[in-house]
C-alpha cells in the first residue's frame, strides 16, 4: 500500500498503460516538457520520448481530430484537455468524428481514444474555466462519459478507459487532484460502466458524481449524527447510466436525491430524473429531488460562487425533507 | 466574371505508358459516368439527401490517388467524395449501394453520399463539414510517422492525401494542420481542389489572398499550383509530393485549379456562375484532354478508348443493378455500430 495523490494515480495509470502498449500516447497542450498543468504527465516524456508524450500547438479542434485519425489507424491516443472547458473548441471533432464516426462508417473504423482533463467549479477561476461539459456531451451518440472521484477509482478507471475500444470522455475535477489514498501495490482496473456504492443505507438514495460525492460524504457526518441512514451512490459512468445499481438502490429506499455540479437545465441530473421516472416510477414514494448548480455562468466572487454550486448543508436539508415525507 | 488566373503549365508534358494511360482513362471515366448515373438516379427518386457530384474535377482525384499506393496509402475526402472513393479502389457496387442506403453499401447504409468509408481501401472517409477531415487525415499521417519514429517500424512509410476545396482554405483547421504537418514533417499531401466556388461564394469574394498554394510558404512547406484539368500534370506534381512525403521530408500543399461542371449539389439552382465562365472551363474537360493526348501520342486508337467507355458504362449499370437488388439494412440492427463491440 502506498499513499498516492489523485494526480499521481492518474499518472501511474498512464505510465503503466504506456509501458504495456506501445500504441498508447498522450497529446495535448504542455503535456510533455512542462508535465501537464496539473502534473499528471510529469516526466513521462523523459521516459517515453517526445512522440509518445506529444506537446501540441494550441489548436484544440485540430489536435483532437488528429487523435481521431490516429485512433482510426491503430493508435490509442490520450488527449489531455489542459482545462476541459477548452474542449468546447474541439466540440465538432468530439461529436461528429470521435462520437459518431464509427456508426456513420457502418463499423469500418474504431476510435479507441481517451479525452481527459480537469473540469468543474474550482476556486474563483471564472466562468470559462469552471465548466461541466458532461452535460453538453451526454447527447452525443457513441461517447462513453466517465467521472472519477478518488485516487483509487481514478487509476483503475483511467486504465480501463485507455484499454477501451471506444472514445471515452474522462472527467477529472480540478479540486480533487490532491486527494490522498492508499492504493494497492498490485495492478488493478475498474469497470467503466459500474456505479460505486459509497455507503449503504435504507432511507434515501443519493445519486452523485465527481466532487459532489465528497460534499455528500461531508453531509453524511451530520446526517449520521441525526440518525439518518442514506445510501450514497457515485455514478462513475455518466453515460451509459448503471441502472442495475441505481435500480437496486431505489427498489430498497424508494426515494431519490440527485446531487450534481452540472447546471440544472439539461444536466446529467435532468437525464437521470427522466430515466428514473421512465423505468422506476412505481418504486418512488416521492418525486425525485434534484440539487444542481444554478443556471448561470459561474461568477468569480467567492461568495457568489458558493451560492452557484450545491453546498453540504443543502444536502442535509434535502435528506431531512425527503425522509419527513415518509408515508 | 473575374479574370481567370493564368493556368500553369508544366515545362514538358509528362510521359505516360499505354498501361498507365489506360488506368488513368478508366479511372476518370468511371468517375464521370458514375456521377452522371447518380444524377439520373437522384432525379428518378432512387437516392436522397444532399448529393454533390464531381464532374469536371476528375483529373485531381485520378492524378493524385493514382500516384499513391492503393490499399496502403490513406485518402481523406469531403462531402464530394464518390469519385475519391472510386479512385481509392472502393468498388462501384459498394459506393452505389451506399447511395441507395443499402446494407451492402461501403458504410452499410448508415453513411450516405457524404459519409463514404472503407477501411479495407484505406479511405478515411467523406467528411461533411468543412475542414473537419483535414485533422483526421493529419492523424493518419501522424500514425505513420509515429510507427516509424517511436515503434521502430521501418515499413511505416504510408502517405496520406487530404482533399478539400477552396472554401476550406479559409477555415482554421486548414491552417492549424498545415502548421502541425510542417512542424512534425508528416507524410501528407494537402490537395486543394480550387473549383472557384464555395456553393454561391466565389473564391475571390471570400479570400484575401486567392492564390492558395502561396500559403504553404509561411509554414516552410512546398506549395505547388497545377492545372487541375490536366491529369498528367496533377499526377507529376503528386508523384513528387508523395516521394518527398515517403522519404520523410514532410508535407506538400497542392492547389489544383479546376471546375465543377454541375452545381454545388443536385439541389443547387446554380444561378450565380456565368455562362462565359462555364464555357471557358467546359472547353478544358480533363477527360477529353487525356483522350486527345492518348490518341495523339498513338498510345490508343479512338475505338479502343470507346470500348473502355462502354465497359465502364456497363460497370456502372451493374453497380445500379447491384444496389437496387441489395437488401435494406435490418431494422433490428438500428443500434449496431454505435460502439466498437458491434462488429
Amino acid at each position: 500500500m502506498a499513499e498516492t495523490l489523485l494526480f499521481n494515480a492518474l499518472r501511474e495509470a498512464i505510465d503503466e498503460e504506456m509501458a504495456r502498449d506501445s500504441t498508447v500516447l498522450v497529446l495535448g497542450e504542455d503535456v510533455g516538457h512542462y508535465g501537464g498543468s496539473y502534473k499528471v504527465t510529469k516526466d513521462l516524456c523523459k521516459k517515453y520520448g517526445d512522440w509518445r508524450v506529444l506537446d501540441t500547438p494550441i489548436a484544440e479542434n485540430s489536435f483532437t481530430g488528429m487523435a481521431v485519425g490516429a485512433a482510426m489507424t491503430g493508435l490509442r491516443p490520450i488527449i489531455e484537455g489542459m482545462n476541459m472547458g477548452f474542449l468546447l473548441l474541439a466540440f465538432n471533432q468530439i461529436a461528429n468524428n470521435a462520437g459518431m464516426l464509427r456508426y456513420t462508417s457502418g463499423g469500418n473504423y474504431k476510435i479507441p481514444m481517451v479525452i481527459r482533463g480537469p473540469g468543474g467549479v474550482g476556486r474563483q477561476l471564472g466562468a470559462e474555466h469552471s465548466q461541466r461539459l458532461e452535460a453538453y456531451f451526454q447527447g452525443v451518440p457513441g461517447l462513453k462519459l466517465v467521472a472519477c472521484s478518488t485516487p483509487y477509482n481514478a487509476k483503475g478507471l483511467l486504465k480501463s478507459a485507455i484499454r477501451d475500444n471506444n472514445p471515452v470522455l474522462f472527467f477529472e475535477h480540478v479540486l480533487l487532484y490532491n486527494l490522498k489514498e492508499d492504493l494497492p501495490e498490485e495492478e488493478y482496473t475498474l469497470p467503466l460502466d459500474k456505479a460505486e456504492v459509497v455507503r449503504q443505507g435504507k432511507d434515501v438514495t443519493i445519486l452523485t458524481y465527481s466532487r459532489m460525492r465528497h460534499h455528500c460524504t461531508t453531509a453524511l457526518k451530520t446526517l449520521e449524527k441525526q440518525g439518518y441512514d442514506p445510501e450514497i451512490i457515485d455514478l462513475i459512468s455518466l453515460k451509459p447510466l448503471d441502472f442495475e445499481t441505481i435500480g437496486a438502490s431505489i427498489r430498497k429506499t424508494h426515494r431519490v436525491i440527485i446531487v450534481e455540479e452540472c447546471m440544472r437545465t439539461g444536466g446529467i441530473g435532468a437525464e437521470l430524473t427522466a430515466s428514473i421516472n421512465d423505468r422506476l416510477f412505481d418504486e418512488l414514494d416521492a418525486p425525485v429531488l434534484r440539487l444542481a448548480s444554478q443556471d448561470i455562468p459561474t461568477p468569480y466572487n467567492g461568495a457568489l460562487e458558493n451560492l452557484t454550486i450545491v453546498q453540504p448543508q443543502q444536502i442535509v436539508e434535502a435528506v431531512q425533507k425527503m425522509v419527513a415525507l415518509r408515508v | 466574371m473575374i479574370e481567370e488566373r493564368i493556368i500553369p503549365t508544366l515545362p514538358s508534358i509528362a510521359a505516360v505508358s499505354r498501361e498507365e494511360g489506360q488506368r488513368l482513362y478508366e479511372d476518370m471515366n468511371l468517375g464521370r459516368i458514375f456521377e452522371d448515373k447518380c444524377a439520373e438516379m437522384y432525379y428518378r427518386g432512387k437516392m436522397f439527401g444532399f448529393v454533390h457530384l464531381y464532374n469536371g474535377q476528375e483529373a485531381v482525384s485520378t492524378g493524385v490517388i493514382q500516384a499513391m499506393r492503393p490499399g496502403e496509402d490513406y485518402v481523406c475526402s469531403t462531402y464530394r467524395d464518390h469519385v475519391h472513393a472510386l479512385s481509392a479502389g472502393v468498388p462501384a457496387r459498394e459506393v452505389m449501394a451506399e447511395l441507395f442506403g443499402k446494407a451492402t453499401g461501403c458504410s452499410k447504409g448508415r453513411g450516405g453520399s457524404m459519409h463514404l468509408f472503407s477501411s479495407e481501401h484505406r479511405l478515411l472517409g467523406g467528411y461533411a463539414f468543412i475542414g473537419e477531415g483535414i485533422p483526421v487525415a493529419l492523424g493518419a499521417a501522424f500514425q505513420s510517422k509515429y510507427r516509424r519514429e517511436s515503434m521502430g517500424d521501418a515499413s511505416a512509410d504510408q502517405v496520406t492525401a487530404a482533399f478539400f476545396g477552396d472554401g476550406t482554405s479559409n477555415n482554421g483547421q486548414f491552417f492549424e494542420c498545415l502548421n502541425m504537418a510542417a512542424l512534425w514533417k508528416l507524410p501528407i499531401l494537402f490537395v486543394v481542389e480550387n473549383n472557384k466556388w464555395a456553393i454561391g461564394m466565389s473564391h475571390e469574394r471570400a479570400t484575401s489572398q486567392p492564390e492558395i498554394y502561396k500559403k504553404a510558404s509561411v509554414f516552410g512547406m512546398p506549395g505547388v499550383e497545377v492545372d487541375g484539368m490536366d491529369v498528367l500534370a496533377v499526377r507529376t506534381v503528386a508523384q513528387e509530393a508523395v516521394a518527398r512525403a515517403r522519404a520523410g521530408e514532410g508535407p506538400t500543399l497542392i492547389e489544383c485549379l479546376t471546375y465543377r461542371f454541375r452545381g454545388h449539389s443536385l439541389a443547387d439552382p446554380d444561378e450565380l456562375r456565368s455562362k462565359t465562365e462555364k464555357e471557358f472551363w467546359l472547353a478544358r474537360d480533363p477527360i477529353k484532354r487525356l483522350k486527345t493526348h492518348l490518341i495523339e501520342q498513338q498510345l490508343f486508337e479512338e475505338e479502343e478508348l470507346k470500348a473502355i467507355e462502354r465497359r465502364i458504362q456497363a460497370e456502372v449499370e451493374d453497380a445500379v443493378k447491384f444496389a437496387q437488388d441489395s437488401p435494406e439494412p435490418d431494422p433490428s440492427e438500428l443500434y449496431r455500430f454505435v460502439f466498437a463491440e458491434d462488429e
